[in-house]
Formats: C-alpha cells, structure tokens, sequence
C-alpha cells in the first residue's frame, strides 16, 4: 500500500462521512413533520415501488424526456458497478481487480462503456433542450437562479464524469495495446477504443497520466457529486424510492378529516356536554395543536420528504389548470418553497437551538394566500408527478390555517360558508325550497 | 317532457314503513340550480323507467360539505358531515346514488372516517348496473345516432376516485361516435369549478380555466359535450356560450343522454 492508497482511504472517510452527516440532516429535518401513518398494505407500497420508481413509469408518459432519463438513471445505477471496483483498487492499489472475470468482465466493461456514452448524449441532449429549447416548464417564475444553475450543474458534472470514465478506460485500452507494466489484458472498450487516434500516439507515461488523472477526477469527482446532492434537487434519486413507497394509496379525491377539528365537533354536537365545563389541563409541556398548517412543522413528514424528493421537473405545473391559465398557483413552486423553507428551519435549529423562532413561516414569508386559493383541488398536479409527490396535500393544509386559525378567506367563500352553514347550501336559496324542482315542469 | 314526476321522499317512505333500494342524494346544485334540476330530473325518470324504488331526502337533505372543506373550512365541513350522518343513520339508510362527484367523493371516502359507512354510486354507475341487469334497455339508433359526442371527466370522479369507464359505457350505448380529448381520462383537465372555485372569482391570470377546457372540447368538433358533474355543466355550457357555439354544441349530462334516448 503506497502514499496514493492512503491519501484515496482519506479522502474517501472524510467524503463518505461528510455526506453521512449530511443525510442525517436532512433525516432530522423531515422527522420535524408530525407523524402520519404510512405502514399499511406494504405489499401494494412495494409493487408501487416497483412500478413507479424502479419501472419509471410515469417518466415515460412523456416518452423524449422518459427514455433519454432512463438511458440516464439506468447509466447511474450500473456504473456504480464499476465504482466499486474503482474504490477497491483505490484502497488496495490494485488494478481492475475484477479482471479475473473474464469474459463477464468483458461484458461489463463493454456495457458500461454504452451506458456512459448514453447518459453523456443524453445530458447534451438535456443541456441543449433546457436552455436553448422553449419548453415553458423549463422558464417558469420560479426556475432562475439557483434552481436553473443547479440543473445546468448536475448536467454538466455528469457530462464531465462520463468523460473523465471513458477517457480512463480509453487511455487503459491503448497501455493494454502497448504492453504496459501493471495494465492487464482485460475488458472490452466498445467506445473508448474509439479515441484510439487520440491517445495511440502517445507515449506510456503520457498516457499513464491521462489514465490516473481520469481515473482520480472521476472518483474524486463522484464522492464530491455525492456530497452534492444534499444541497440539489438532484436528491431525488435517492428518495424517489421512499417517496413513492410511502405515498398515498387512499383514493386521490379523499382528504384527511382532522381529528382535532372532530374533537370540537363532537363536544359541539354532544348534548350531555357541559358548555360551562372548563376545558382539560393540557398536558405538561404540551404545545397547543394548530388547525391546518402555518409553517413546515405543522405537515406531516411525508409533505416534508415530498420537498426534498423534487427534482423540479415542473409535470405538476405544466398540468396545473391554475398555472396553465396563468394564475400564480405553481404546484413545484409549492414543493420549493417548502423545501427551502425546511432547509431554514434546520439551519436555524443548528444555530440557534430547538427553540428559536424567526418570525418566518411558510405561509405568508414563502407561499402566498394568492396562490393558495388559486387551486382547483383537481389532482392533476398528484398525477402527474413521476415520484408520486402530494402538493395538494400541502396547498390544502394551509388554506385550513388560513381560514380557521387566521379567517382569512376570499369574501366570496365568506358567503358560501355563511350560507352553508345557515341553510345547508353554499348559495342563499332557503332550505325549505330544496326539493321545489320536484313540483316545476 | 312536462308531465308532473313523483319524487317520493324518504320522510313519506319510513311514514309508510317501507324502505327504498337506493337513496337518490341530489345536491345542493341539483336541487338549486335550474340548469342542474333538468340532470336530476333525467335521472329520476331513470329511475322511474327502470322501476326502482328510490327515495330523496328532500328538505332533510343538507349540504355534503366539500366546497367549506376544500376552501379550509374543515369545521364546517364536518359539522355537515355528521348532521348528514344522523340523517342518513336515522333512517338507516345504506345505499345511495348521486348526480354529483364531489357529493360522492366526500360521503365515499370522508365520511367512514366520521362514522357514515354508505355504499354510493355515482349515477353513471348505478345507470351502467341498470343496464348490464337487464333492468333498463337504451334504444341505440335514435336520436344520438352517428353523433359526435366526448366526454369531459369530471376531477372528482375521474382522478379523484378512478371512474372513467362507466359514463363512456353510456355514451357507447347510444350509437353514438365517442371522440376524446387529448386530456382526457386521468390526464383530464379541470373545468376550473372545483376545490370551491365555483363561489368565487378566479385569481388574477391572462384565461378562465373553463375558456381553455372548452377550447379543447371544441377542438375535437363535438356535437355533444358530454359530463358527470352539474359544476363542469355550468363550466363548459358558459364556455360554449364564450365560444358563441351554443347553436353547434350541446353540453349534457350522461344521464340526459340515456333519458332522451329512450325518450322518457
């Protein structure tokens, strides 16, 4: 073990640590939602699992972007196969340990070669559509700054790592031709071999250099990625699978009755209760429970995974009969602010402890009661979305804080509750006339 | 079309100690709105026509709650929901149909959770079950024959609880071409009712949800647009008029279809 494998064991600890550490953040970050049970009918969860994460199937519904995203997230899995050969040579100074393979190992080399000349067309292909391409998603209000530099980021570092593997294997491919001390004769480079006119002229320890440069930039560049993700959409290729496991399998139109609200009610309804009866000494400690949500605490962990499971693709917006008709009602922008609200609240619980407040909240300082009342409840946003995330879910909670805790309400619903409540019809017709369509021709 | 139609009530049913096969629940739009009151109209002349015992709750019928629990008010919404419950409970009442998705999205799946446990049927449904029972036969060949006919699927029926065949079985029984919408089925787009917009001015924005649904509609040159819902009624008739297109295109519910056709 040399000076090399030593300074690879560090940098390894220390990035694999650092993303531990990050990862465990966010944990803690989605745990500050309250609870909700998502532990029934596993067997449906993992079949949707299946279906919808590992099969992609609602990617496909949009069949260029669908496939060139599967050449994509097929590339990211199967390579790691070779990271892990990479990390083992890395640790003991090996080369292609996996060589013994043989053929097989042919066939692995060989595909991962298609795959990463796949992903790096693909992400072109991405680029390009992106930012030359007029795909209104794309350019809405809420993709400039960082969450546009962010896509452009990720496509571009995946680019460069592609290029950085196949120059690795390219260089390899010609010290394999050349005999070169340590290179072994194996693998097979349907694509590298290609750069055969580039690199067949130079010498060994060129080429030996552009092979360990490639070979540290891709894996350096892979743990720095890793460390990347925490602070990017691109997250969602780690939660895409929780997510969709543990989404909603109640039928989509069903929306939780709040059993505090059905504490009230009862109580209300209940003729043997006392009006004059004190109410119960809350629990020691016991922080009175909100009707609906004003800020990320108040949804429940699921909402708060849906944030950090959003790549931003914007198939919720493009399909928002509010957005499409220009309202500002953006169901990602939802999933965002929640996002980076979330992101504060955990920085300022860093900081400051538990129990600081900002005087900041979701509602209000991040989404405003604009967009809110803006939605048409129609669920187009939830079934669109290719990791089966709820912005509704979230929409609807806050428009609860608004109008019970804050009664704040468009004038117009001021009436149609007023109305429902005093003759059981969202419009001023009496009661009495309800079945007067029986007696009219 | 303008003779008198019984409409039993449940109050005058348990009086004379019978029980009906299905409640009819008719809304508040069915009941109220003069354009929805000829959809529940055409639906109780379905029933009549297939000899089912059916009865409404008339006065005693209340609000179901959804538009006060989509706007956020979830207090009002269950205060309904269990008067509701004691209503329906008091008669013992188990089985309902409704002309209205929202009415039957929220007593199917909201009310179990208040302790309402129905089994309800959307009318396209229940009509389909009419149908396949042998119950009530459609004369293909009248008056929808070779007409163009497509169906906007209502959010609450459609994606909301998955019920996209049934009122297209109707539809197909009329001899009748049925064209679709590129939105259609799960991908359908909103009328731009729901979620208690119907009470409401729409937030500033450069189209009304409605102009752009009925845009598509006419897009695919119907005679008919055909409907679930008496919201998405009111939505898509007003955008047709927007349009100018009333003299070209109908806007129907399901049930209206399978009344006229069998000329009831």
């Amino acid at each position: 073990m040399g000076i090399s494998n030593i300074i690879f064991i560090v940098i390894l600890i220390a990035l694999a640590g650092l993303f531990a550490f990050q990862v465990s953040k966010i944990r803690r970050n989605i745990l500050l939602g309250k609870d909700v049970d998502r532990s029934d009918r596993k067997g449906e969860r993992f079949a949707m699992m299946a279906r919808v994460a590992l099969g992609q199937s609602k990617m496909v519904v949009r069949p260029l972007a669908g496939i060139m995203h599967i050449f994509i997230y097929v590339g990211f899995v199967i390579i790691n196969l070779e990271v892990l050969e990479i990390i083992i040579d890395g640790i003991f100074g090996t080369h292609r340990i996996f060589a013994f393979l043989g053929g097989f190992y042919d066939i692995l080399i060989g595909s991962f070669e298609i795959l990463a000349i796949l992903v790096l067309l693909a992400c072109v292909v991405f680029l390009v559509r992106r930012n030359i391409g007029r795909i209104k998603r794309l350019h809405a209000r809420e993709m400039t700054s960082w969450p546009k530099n962010d896509a452009n980021l990720i496509l571009i570092i995946e680019i460069l790592l592609m290029t950085a593997f196949l120059s690795m294997n390219g260089a390899d491919y010609v010290l394999q031709q050349k005999g070169a001390e340590h290179y072994v004769q194996a693998g097979a480079y349907p694509v590298s071999s290609l750069l055969l006119p580039v690199f067949g002229d130079l010498s060994i320890s060129t080429l030996i250099g552009i092979e360990r440069g490639a070979w540290w930039f891709h894996i350096i560049g892979i743990l720095l990625f890793l460390n990347y993700l925490p602070i990017s959409k691109h997250f969602h290729i780690l939660l895409a699978f929780p997510n969709v496991y543990y989404a909603k399998l109640i039928p989509k139109g069903e929306f939780t009755n709040l059993s505090n609200v059905t504490d009230e009610v009862n109580l209300m309804m209940d003729p043997e209760a006392d009006p004059y009866a004190a109410p119960p000494e809350p629990e020691e400690g016991a922080v009175p429970e909100k009707f609906g949500a004003k800020d990320v605490q108040d949804l429940h962990w699921k909402n708060l995974m849906d944030a950090y499971s959003c790549t931003e693709c914007g198939r919720c917006t493009s399909v928002c009969p509010a957005n499409i008709t220009g309202k500002l009602l953006s169901p990602r922008k939802i999933m965002m602010d929640t996002r980076d609200r979330l992101a504060e609240v955990g920085k300022n619980i860093d900081q400051h402890g538990k129990d600081h407040n900002d005087g900041k909240s979701l509602l209000y300082d991040y989404i405003t009661p604009e967009e809110l009342w803006a939605c048409t409840t129609c669920n187009a946003c939830v079934d669109a979305c290719p990791v089966n995330i709820d912005p509704l879910e979230i929409i609807v909670d806050l428009r609860r804080y608004m109008l019970m805790e804050d009664a704040k309400s468009p004038t117009e619903w001021n009436s149609m509750n007023t109305n429902i409540e005093n003759n059981g019809a969202p419009w001023a017709f009496p009661a009495t006339d309800r079945l007067k369509w029986a007696e009219e021709n | 079309m303008s003779e008198y139609i019984k409409v039993p009530t449940m109050a005058e049913m348990a009086a004379a100690g019978e029980m009906p096969e299905v409640l009819f629940w008719v809304g508040c739009s069915g009941s109220f709105d003069d354009r929805a009151k000829k959809i529940t109209k055409a639906i109780v002349k379905i029933l009549h026509a297939a000899d089912v015992k059916f009865a409404v709750l008339g006065t005693e019928e209340s609000c179901t709650g959804d538009p006060a629990k989509r706007a956020g008010n979830e207090f009002l919404f269950q205060m309904q929901a269990m008067m509701n419950i004691q209503v329906l409970d008091g008669y013992g009442i188990k089985n309902l149909i409704t002309g209205c998705p929202h009415c039957f999205n929220t007593i199917k799946n909201e009310y179990p959770g208040l302790g309402g446990n129905y089994k309800i049927q959307h009318h396209s449904q229940f009509i389909q079950g009419l149908i396949n029972e042998g119950k009530l036969t459609i004369q293909g060949g009248g008056v929808f024959k070779g007409k163009r006919i497509t169906f906007h699927d209502p959010c609450y029926l459609g994606r909301g609880n998955n019920v996209y065949d049934a009122p297209r079985s109707l539809i197909e029984k009329l001899d009748a071409e049925l064209v679709e919408m590129k939105r259609c089925k799960s991908k359908g787009l909103c009328c731009g009712a729901g979620g208690a917009q119907m009470w409401k001015e729409a937030e500033p924005g450069n189209k009304e949800v409605n102009v752009e649904r009925t845009e598509e509609a006419l897009g695919v040159k119907p005679n008919i647009i055909a409907t679930g819902c008496p919201f998405c009624n009111t939505m898509m008739t007003d955008g047709v008029k927007n349009f100018n297109k009333e003299d070209e295109t109908q806007v129907m519910d399901v049930a209206e279809l399978i009344a006229q056709a069998n000329d009831l």
